[in-house]
């Protein structure tokens, strides 16, 4: 799915500086780098006695939450405070959507509020694009828009904190082999991941799953694909595990949790079969026993909090970037 | 017009600096990237203990939201105990005086120093904000409409350049 328009990237202003962050598909190679580059000196800021700096200060950022999420919200609103920002948290689900009121409706009434920025989760696909859009069309285009997850579409910060943490770990893209592993088909993870390792120039992206979790065509996004997991991890630099998302599975993709345990839960003795200094990486929240055994998930080669921490200061690069431009 | 020698200016900053400080006790915080080499010269020749820091202000200038985030924003290392420290910022070149105030703001979320002094080459005027230098071995008046850069060479020599904005 592309929501590419005929005037170009809707995320770029007219200098190609990033406006909004929708999605990491067709963003320029230098601009992922340099949020990147720009998420380093962030992540220095945890350490000081003041966590915080004033770049956003007097700007309101709007957490915008159409759909559950208190892991990606609390870092949202964690990097917003450390920048300075007032933060507004609206879990919509519990208020007025339930009344009727529109997506529209809802951004126009946060965007009189003086919103400076907003920070939407939606089960809907394009759901974040619908507001910049609006937004551009009724000349409020000040108002940027961050893309925390839109149903299977994209989750452009998820991306990038991941591409920090490879680069963090293992320095350079143009020599890494990584495998994406579970269930691609609902995961907007996977499509945010694999086109910021492609744009990156990683040589070999694997993709792992059983056939009923691929979406078709996912080949056309330059990915190996691999329906035994064994096969798929060897060799492999790094393992990006991803969430087995029971909430949106419909009808009979699955015999059983246990089932997929046993052929797609990463083991140490699956693990084995990488390189031994392969990291692995897990978006959260984590099903142990199901996508990741207890002892991946705990053992020495996680990844999977520095993860959590790293994502702070690349939300943080984020917004300021687009809050600057 | 004649620019001032950098090095000279290096030695003569560090005579003027030398009955005021303490090696023992006394930090230097270089900022981003002409003050950090002053930096380095000033700790060699002051024979100072402690490891000097250095600061990017990028996150505390006042022109964000004119300018936007500078593109090349590098962490700040403070490698010592700012609370309760003699603090001496360093700087290549003093002219409006906001990278300096940016400065102190940020070093104050480390902590809170005894006391803060400024280092710098020279002063070019041009201040805007009610900033002054403690050590400063040269002074100078240039148009607003020239930039007044330290450049470091291959081999470590300091120079001054003059650019036009």
């Amino acid at each position: 799915m592309s929501f590419m328009t005929a005037a170009g990237n809707p995320q770029l202003n007219r200098h190609g500086e990033l406006n909004h962050l929708l999605t990491i598909e067709g963003l320029p190679r230098d601009v992922l780098t340099r949020i990147l580059d720009t998420a380093a000196p962030f992540s220095e800021v945890a350490e000081r006695e003041v966590k915080k700096i004033p770049l956003l200060r007097g700007k309101s950022v709007f957490n915008l939450f159409f759909e559950n999420s208190t892991r990606t919200r609390t870092t949202f609103e964690i990097a917003a405070k450390r920048l300075s920002a007032d933060v507004i948290n609206l879990n919509i689900n519990t208020s007025s959507a339930n009344k009727g009121e529109t997506l529209l409706d809802t951004a126009d009434n946060l965007a009189a509020m003086q919103a400076d920025m907003f920070v939407v989760r939606h089960a809907s696909s394009g759901a974040p694009y619908l507001i910049a859009r609006h937004l551009a069309a009724t000349g409020r285009d000040h108002i940027h828009v961050v893309n925390a997850g839109d149903g299977r579409h994209a989750h452009p910060t998820q991306g990038l904190l991941d591409m920090y943490t490879i680069r963090h770990y293992k320095k350079d893209f143009s020599q890494l082999t990584v495998a994406v592993v579970g269930d691609v088909l609902h995961s907007r993870v996977a499509r945010s991941q694999i086109h910021a390792l492609t744009t990156l120039g990683v040589p070999e992206v694997r993709v792992i799953a059983p056939k009923t979790l691929l979406p078709t065509g996912i080949e056309r996004l330059g990915v190996r694909v691999f329906n035994d997991m064994r096969e798929g991890l060897r060799g492999v630099d790094v393992v990006m595990m991803l969430r087995l998302q029971n909430e949106r599975m419909q009808g009979a993709l699955l015999p059983s949790t246990q089932e997929y345990f046993k052929s797609w839960g990463l083991t140490p003795e699956k693990l084995a079969l990488a390189k031994p200094d392969a990291i692995v990486m897990h978006p959260g929240p984590m099903n142990r026993g199901v996508e990741i055994d207890s002892a991946v998930a705990d053992g020495g080669q996680a990844v999977i909090l520095p993860q959590v921490t790293f994502g702070i200061a690349v939300r943080m690069a984020v917004m300021a970037m687009l809050a600057g431009n | 017009m004649q620019l001032p020698d950098a090095e000279a200016l290096c030695s003569d900053l560090a005579g003027a600096m030398r009955p005021g400080i303490d090696p023992a006790r006394t930090v230097l915080v270089g900022i981003h990237t002409g003050g950090v080499w002053v930096a380095e010269r000033l700790h060699a020749a002051l024979g100072l203990k402690i490891p000097a820091g250095s600061m990017d202000v990028s996150f505390y200038r006042d022109d964000f939201n004119q300018r936007g985030l500078h593109a090349n924003a590098r962490a700040s290392h403070i490698p010592f105990e700012v609370e309760g420290a003699h603090v001496v910022i360093v700087d290549d070149v003093l002219y409006t005086g906001r990278t300096i105030r940016a400065a102190m703001n940020e070093l104050f979320d480390f902590g809170r120093p005894a006391r803060i002094d400024l280092a710098v080459l020279t002063d070019r005027g041009g201040r805007e904000l009610p900033i002054a230098p403690t050590f400063c071995p040269h002074s100078m008046s240039l148009p607003t409409s020239q930039m007044l850069a330290l450049e470091r060479a291959a081999d470590g020599r300091l120079s001054f350049r003059v650019m036009e904005k």
